[in-house]
């Protein structure tokens, strides 16, 4: 049954001006437009693009997987000398999971709750090949020992719930594979897993490529997953392909001028907040249905022409000189590509004040109450998290410190704690001079609570959708007793959207009407409407696309500079924290391994977790070489952590039965730079930097 | 459980038995003297504290002693017990009808959602639970008792068990209920239908009807189950009014006359039975959602 | 920046937002007509003094079929009943009784559910474990058997039906209520007014329940569609609203014996009260569908 063209050496995957619709109650929704593709055995190519930019709706496409109210309106897809549109749907049947298999997003959601993960994967070859249930069985153990999972049988017998998140994927890659595809979809497979975890998943995944010789398209929003995964590149905007090559051709000679902009707007190593800042890339993306004429770029490019950039479709071109590698703008060969850096503004380098903030030794143990007879009898009823063991750090006035971090590290306990939410169980939270650790928000007055506020992670949560703008801005104001007179709160208002560069009239907008760039902004305005001292940002750019998370990240610091504020951020993205952090924060399962100027943790002497989470991080850069890490094992439970170190269940450099007894000491290397390990400093000294730049005083990722 | 039990059989017997000389009138009736009234309230200890009292109710309830029917002048259980027996066969014909019907109807609904037959299905199970019981029964005698005369028209059973007389009753009873469970049959299914587990089942090349049975049933019927095991409480709501419009000798139809004719300790009885049968499905319901449901059965 | 003259913008009103919410059921046909047919009864009972041919308690003439001419002029479009009332007159009228008592042990209900479902869902704790238990006793009951047993023991009457409706519905809202609450205060909006130092009845009155509408206002046209069965079923039993004032379940009650020679006196009622009951499930069907589409 699997014979049918696994044998055929023309292309595989050939998509010849493909326009994808979506039609909705509004009308046709032209979802992705004039789409080429050609992928030949063994090729790897990438998607890359924001959200929305209809990367996803191709590999649908492909799958031949819509719903009711998507379809192919242009163009082919062509499979192995077959048109997919022609097939009936037993022959659709016959290609998925055989020839064409997939990897998701959400391997948790991918996976069916009710049944065992043996019985998911046994039936692939059961359905697609003449086989017997132990045969299927067996095959299912070395698919998943190939993966590189442990303990197989185990896995077998267990439903999705019984395992990690990273596991979960491996499975997913597993089963994707038991049929020997020639094509493999994945579709951002590494999105919502830890950093630490997707660098296992990317390793696993390239080495698929080279051992079963499987053509894969990979979907993803990331750049530097795109170079560690893939050949080639296709850039995405708005529904078209903008440029296309091979990746060191896309990476290092862009010749679209949004290609260039997303490189400029993410924060690559040598990008610097005060000499190099990020370029946000202006405006917004267009909405399907309002796209402007010509160019989907124009409005916001730097080098639009009125009359050859807004009139009819642009081509797809190639570039001289290297062929495959093609671009749509009609200006490309115009543009000084030598010259052409968008500059940002950066700001002048501040000084640093008086402390604001001192925590010293602080914990935060949650009591759990188990309520089960087998709890009553062990007489173990009450457990404690120690979500947060002895935390210790402080912050001045304007600084920006990093708190880093997977989840379930406590950063965002700590967040709770420091804001009132909780109180703390042992230790000092001092700010400007009061202990207030012991203070539940209820308790600070209006102006403490004021000068303490935060900015949220999620822009589709974080402002109330029953609430106009204004409304919710007004409360605030209104609550930290800024200002009490009706119209001076509508003036502090007016004041405060003009500040995060929003129109005004947004005031009497509901939240549903803005972009999630523009919510973040005037989350931003919140947090910053009771004059605060210190700013909590809990991650705040990361669930934006990349465009726009330069320019909110932008926005934060330039209000950090002009009020003094201090900052912490909190966030997993090591790349922005190198980027914008004075000082980084190191946190492990509620304990903090290591801390220090930003210059310090990210080079040598690390701790091994950090060197670990370095190496994680994906990096859009050729002229990088990064150290090969990666961790083993999953991330320990916070009820049940491991005694003595807190990372020895992973860490590569283990040294021993000391790590699993004792805790480490806080060892200082050098002034305020401290680690927690129990290797000593000499040792940690000669560890290798984990990131190399080939062309250190060139600006990375352009020429 | 347990001490739901408790707490209900404490409301009922406050509601009912905090005043003893309101008991002895319902007893002896409104005739009676004041002598003969705390003769009665003696004899029957009514004069011991409360607590003493709830605690030999209760204790009496537990071994089967329920008092004696004022109306009926015998023990309560004589006459709850038959009448239990018959509402038993009422239900039981009623789910048998209701459970196989609307899990269908509503699987085939969720399964292709907003397609005619989706429609058709949902619009008219909306339809039939606008109806109240007390409405179709009227509609459907007229259609079936006066207009076509195949049926009888009440279910006295006074010459022994009559099939007919059940199909009326039954036929009342399930086109309210499968309203409902059709429902949310389809409700669950259709929510199953959009999930990534299903996608990625049609991904892998599965046939459509594998799928179905085994990927989507599964997780689709697990709601139903719990709402049909719910639905025995709207039952026992239903059988009251079914049971009073065609005379059918149930344990509704002794409720409501308990209640109309204030006897008091056989609406005791009724509603201590009705009560334990909702809560025994609901315990049913909870142990069952658990066994089918993995997340939580291995959590 | 302070120095400058700022202009602030003109807010939208919120009646101009209600009409534009209506305009969205226009998308949903089912909701339009459930709509057409709630909207038809509220008329009939606003304007049942004008509407009704004959005043609903006059008798007439007993046991006329519809359609036949009324001694002093008029016509029984519907027929008499057994003691010579006008269907039609009565059904009108009792589209009053049944449109005000309704909505009536709806608000209550809610009034009373609502607080206890944001109170158990956003303290939680031991207010929710008692909270809970309460509820969960008062549903174990079969939700008649509980109205039997209230209005038997209480008495029948208009205020001791929405006592009785109040009391056995408000353990089902604060259920809903609650589940709600605990997936929006989650959110971080709820976390942003916590860390702002807003009292708790604020955060639930404020930031929590007006998020919470949208299934609520559903469910309240389905609860009040069951209310409306409710009160019918209690007239119908005999429980219900004391006569002679005219009463759906009460007509169908009283006339149901007679209904093998004069089927129309128990049919007409019944039509009322399901149509009328099916426009609320109607609605409350469509608005869940346009409400699920934004």
């Amino acid at each position: 049954m699997s014979t049918n063209g696994k044998d055929y050496d023309g292309p595989i995957l050939e998509c010849k001006d493909l326009s994808i619709s979506y039609f909705t109650r509004a009308g046709e929704i032209p979802a992705v437009v004039d789409f080429n593709l050609t992928l030949r055995q063994g090729d790897s190519v990438g998607l890359v693009g924001e959200s929305g930019c209809g990367k996803s709706t191709v590999a649908m496409a492909i799958m031949q997987y819509m719903g009711n109210n998507g379809g192919i309106v242009g163009g082919s897809i062509v499979y192995k000398g077959r048109d997919l549109a022609t097939l009936s749907e037993e022959e659709l049947r016959q290609l998925r999971g055989n020839e064409i298999a997939m990897v998701y997003q959400e391997p948790m959601a991918a996976l069916n709750p009710s049944m065992t993960l043996g019985r998911q994967l046994m039936e692939v070859p059961l359905c697609h090949e003449d086989i017997n249930e132990e045969e299927a069985y067996s095959r299912a153990i070395k698919i998943l020992a190939d993966v590189h999972l442990p303990d197989p049988e185990r896995v077998m017998s267990s439903y999705p719930h019984q395992i990690s998140g990273g596991q979960q994927q491996r499975v997913v890659i597993a089963m994707a594979l038991l049929s020997n595809p020639s094509l493999l979809l994945l579709d951002e497979p590494t999105t919502a897993l830890d950093v630490t975890v997707e660098a296992g998943i990317i390793e696993l995944i390239a080495e698929i490529a080279k051992k079963f010789h499987t053509s894969m398209i990979y979907i993803s929003h990331n750049l530097g997953l795109i170079l560690a995964t893939c050949d080639r590149v296709n850039v995405m905007y708005s529904g078209q392909v903008v440029e296309e090559g091979t990746v060191d051709e896309v990476f290092d000679h862009m010749r679209h001028p949004y290609t260039k902009g997303l490189f400029s707007a993410i924060p690559l190593p040598g990008a610097d907040k005060t000499a190099r800042p990020l370029v946000p890339i202006r405006g917004q993306l267009p909405l399907p249905h309002e796209r402007p004429p010509g160019c989907y770029f124009g409005p916001r490019c730097d080098h639009f022409a009125e009359g050859s950039c807004n009139s009819g479709l642009i081509q797809m071109t190639s570039v001289s000189g290297e062929a495959g590698h093609g671009v749509r703008c009609c200006r490309w060969d115009d543009i000084d590509w030598d010259a052409y850096r968008p500059e940002g503004v950066g700001g002048a380098t501040i000084t640093q004040g008086e402390r604001v903030l001192s925590i010293n030794k602080m914990r935060k143990y949650y009591e759990i109450h188990d309520n089960s007879i087998a709890a009553l009898i062990k007489g173990n009823r009450v457990r404690y998290v120690k979500a947060n063991e002895s935390i210790s750090f402080e912050a001045m006035e304007s600084q920006t410190v990093a708190i880093v971090g997977e989840s379930g590290c406590g950063k965002s306990t700590f967040a709770k704690v420091l804001m009132g939410l909780e109180t703390a169980t042992d230790g000092e939270v001092v700010f400007k001079g009061e202990d207030v650790s012991n203070y539940p928000v209820q308790k600070r007055t209006p102006k403490q609570v004021g000068s303490v506020q935060m900015v949220f992670q999620n822009p589709f949560d974080t402002l109330n959708p029953s609430h106009s703008v204004g409304a919710q801005l007004a409360r605030v104001i209104r609550k930290f007793g800024v200002e009490s007179d009706k119209h001076k709160i509508e003036h502090r208002v007016m004041e405060l959207l003009d500040l995060v560069k929003l129109p005004r009239d947004f005031a009497r907008r509901r939240p549903r009407q803005l972009s999630g760039g523009q919510k973040q902004r005037v989350g931003i305005a919140r947090a910053f409407a009771g004059n605060p001292s210190m700013v909590v940002a809990d991650e705040p750019v990361s669930a934006l696309d990349v465009s726009v998370q330069a320019a909110v990240t932008g926005l934060l610091m330039d209000i950090q500079r002009e009020f003094r504020t201090t900052l912490l951020f909190i966030s997993h993205d090591l790349s922005l924290v190198r980027y914008l952090a004075d000082r980084v924060v190191v946190m492990y399962l509620g304990h903090i391994v290591e801390q220090g100027t930003t210059d310090e943790v990210f080079s040598p002497p690390y701790h091994p977790y950090t060197e670990a989470l370095l190496s994680a991080v994906p990096i859009a850069d050729t002229s990088i070489e990064k150290k090969r890490i990666i961790l083993e094992g999953n991330l320990p439970s916070v009820i049940n952590p491991p005694k003595g170190c807190p990372f020895n269940t992973r860490c590569q450099r283990k040294l021993g039965s000391i790590c699993e007894t004792e805790d480490p000491p806080f060892v200082e290397d050098a002034s305020g730079h401290v680690i927690s390990c129990h290797i000593p400093m000499e040792e940690l000294r000669k560890v290798e930097p984990v990131i190399k730049m080939h062309k250190e005083e060139d600006q990375p990722a352009a020429e | 459980m347990v001490l739901t039990m408790l707490v209900v059989s404490l409301l009922l017997f406050l509601l009912l038995e905090i005043s003893p000389g309101n008991v002895a009138t319902k007893v002896l009736g409104p005739y009676s003297s004041e002598e003969q009234r705390n003769l009665w309230l003696e004899a029957h200890g009514y004069f011991d504290p409360i607590y003493e009292r709830y605690f030999r109710w209760l204790g009496n309830f537990v071994i089967g002693d329920f008092g004696d029917s004022i109306r009926f002048k015998v023990p309560v259980g004589e006459v709850l017990w038959p009448r239990l027996a018959n509402t038993g066969i009422l239900a039981l014909a009623t789910l048998g009808v209701v459970v196989p019907v609307s899990l269908i109807l509503g699987v085939l609904a969720g399964m292709r959602e907003g397609s005619t037959l989706d429609r058709t299905i949902s619009v008219s199970s909306i339809v039939t639970t606008s109806v109240p019981e007390f409405a179709s029964a009227v509609l459907l005698s007229a259609v079936f008792v006066f207009l076509l005369d195949i049926l009888p028209g009440t279910s006295g059973m006074s010459e022994g068990f009559d099939l007919k007389q059940l199909i009326l009753p039954v036929m009342v009873l399930a086109v309210y209920d499968f309203g409902y469970v059709t429902r949310m049959t389809r409700a669950s299914m259709a929510e199953v239908m959009l999930t990534h587990y299903i996608r990625t089942a049609v991904l892998k090349g599965l046939p459509y009807k594998t799928v179905i049975a085994r990927h989507a049933l599964r997780n689709a019927l697990i709601t139903p189950f719990t709402v049909i095991m719910l639905q025995i409480n709207w039952l026992l709501s239903g059988v009251i009014v079914v049971e009073y419009y065609f005379a059918y000798k149930g344990f509704g139809a002794l409720l409501l006359e308990a209640s109309l004719n204030s006897d008091i300790f056989v609406i005791e009885a009724c509603a201590m039975v009705a009560v334990f049968v909702a809560v025994a499905t609901q315990t049913i319901a909870d142990v069952g959602y658990t066994y089918l449901n993995p997340r939580i059965r291995f959590s | 920046m302070s120095e400058q003259t700022i202009e602030i913008p003109r807010r939208e009103s919120s009646i101009l937002r209600a009409i534009k919410s209506v305009a969205l059921l226009r998308e949903s046909a089912v909701g339009m007509v459930g709509l057409a047919i709630v909207l038809f009864w509220v008329l009939v009972a606003l304007f049942a003094d004008l509407l009704a041919p004959f005043p609903p308690n006059a008798t007439i003439m007993p046991l006329v079929m519809p359609g036949t001419e009324a001694p002093d002029g008029g016509m029984f479009l519907l027929g008499t009943d057994h003691i010579g009332r006008d269907i039609l007159s009565r059904i009108m009228h009792g589209a009053r009784q049944v449109l005000i008592y309704g909505p009536l042990a709806t608000v209550c209900a809610y009034s009373v559910g609502i607080p206890m479902g944001l109170a158990a869902g956003y303290v939680g704790g031991l207010t929710d474990e008692v909270l809970s238990f309460i509820a969960n006793v008062i549903l174990s009951f079969p939700v008649l058997v509980l109205y039997v047993i209230i209005i038997a023991t209480i008495g029948a009457s208009a205020v001791n039906i929405v006592i009785a409706v109040t009391f056995a519905s408000a353990p089902g809202i604060m259920r809903i209520v609650r589940g709600l609450v605990l997936d929006l205060r989650s959110r971080e909006y709820v976390f942003a007014a916590q860390t702002r130092g807003e009292p708790p009845w604020r955060i639930m009155a404020v930031e929590i329940l007006p998020n919470a509408r949208g299934p609520l206002i559903v469910d309240a046209c389905l609860r009040l569609g069951y209310v409306i069965i409710t009160i019918g079923v209690l007239g119908f039993l005999g429980l219900g609203l004391p006569p002679p004032d005219p009463d759906w379940g009460g007509m169908i009650n009283e006339t149901r014996q007679m209904a093998m020679a004069f089927p129309h006196m128990a049919l007409f009622p019944c039509l009322a009260i399901s149509s009328l009951v099916l426009g609320f499930n109607l609605l409350a069907d469509g608005l869940r569908e346009v409400s699920l589409r934004d």
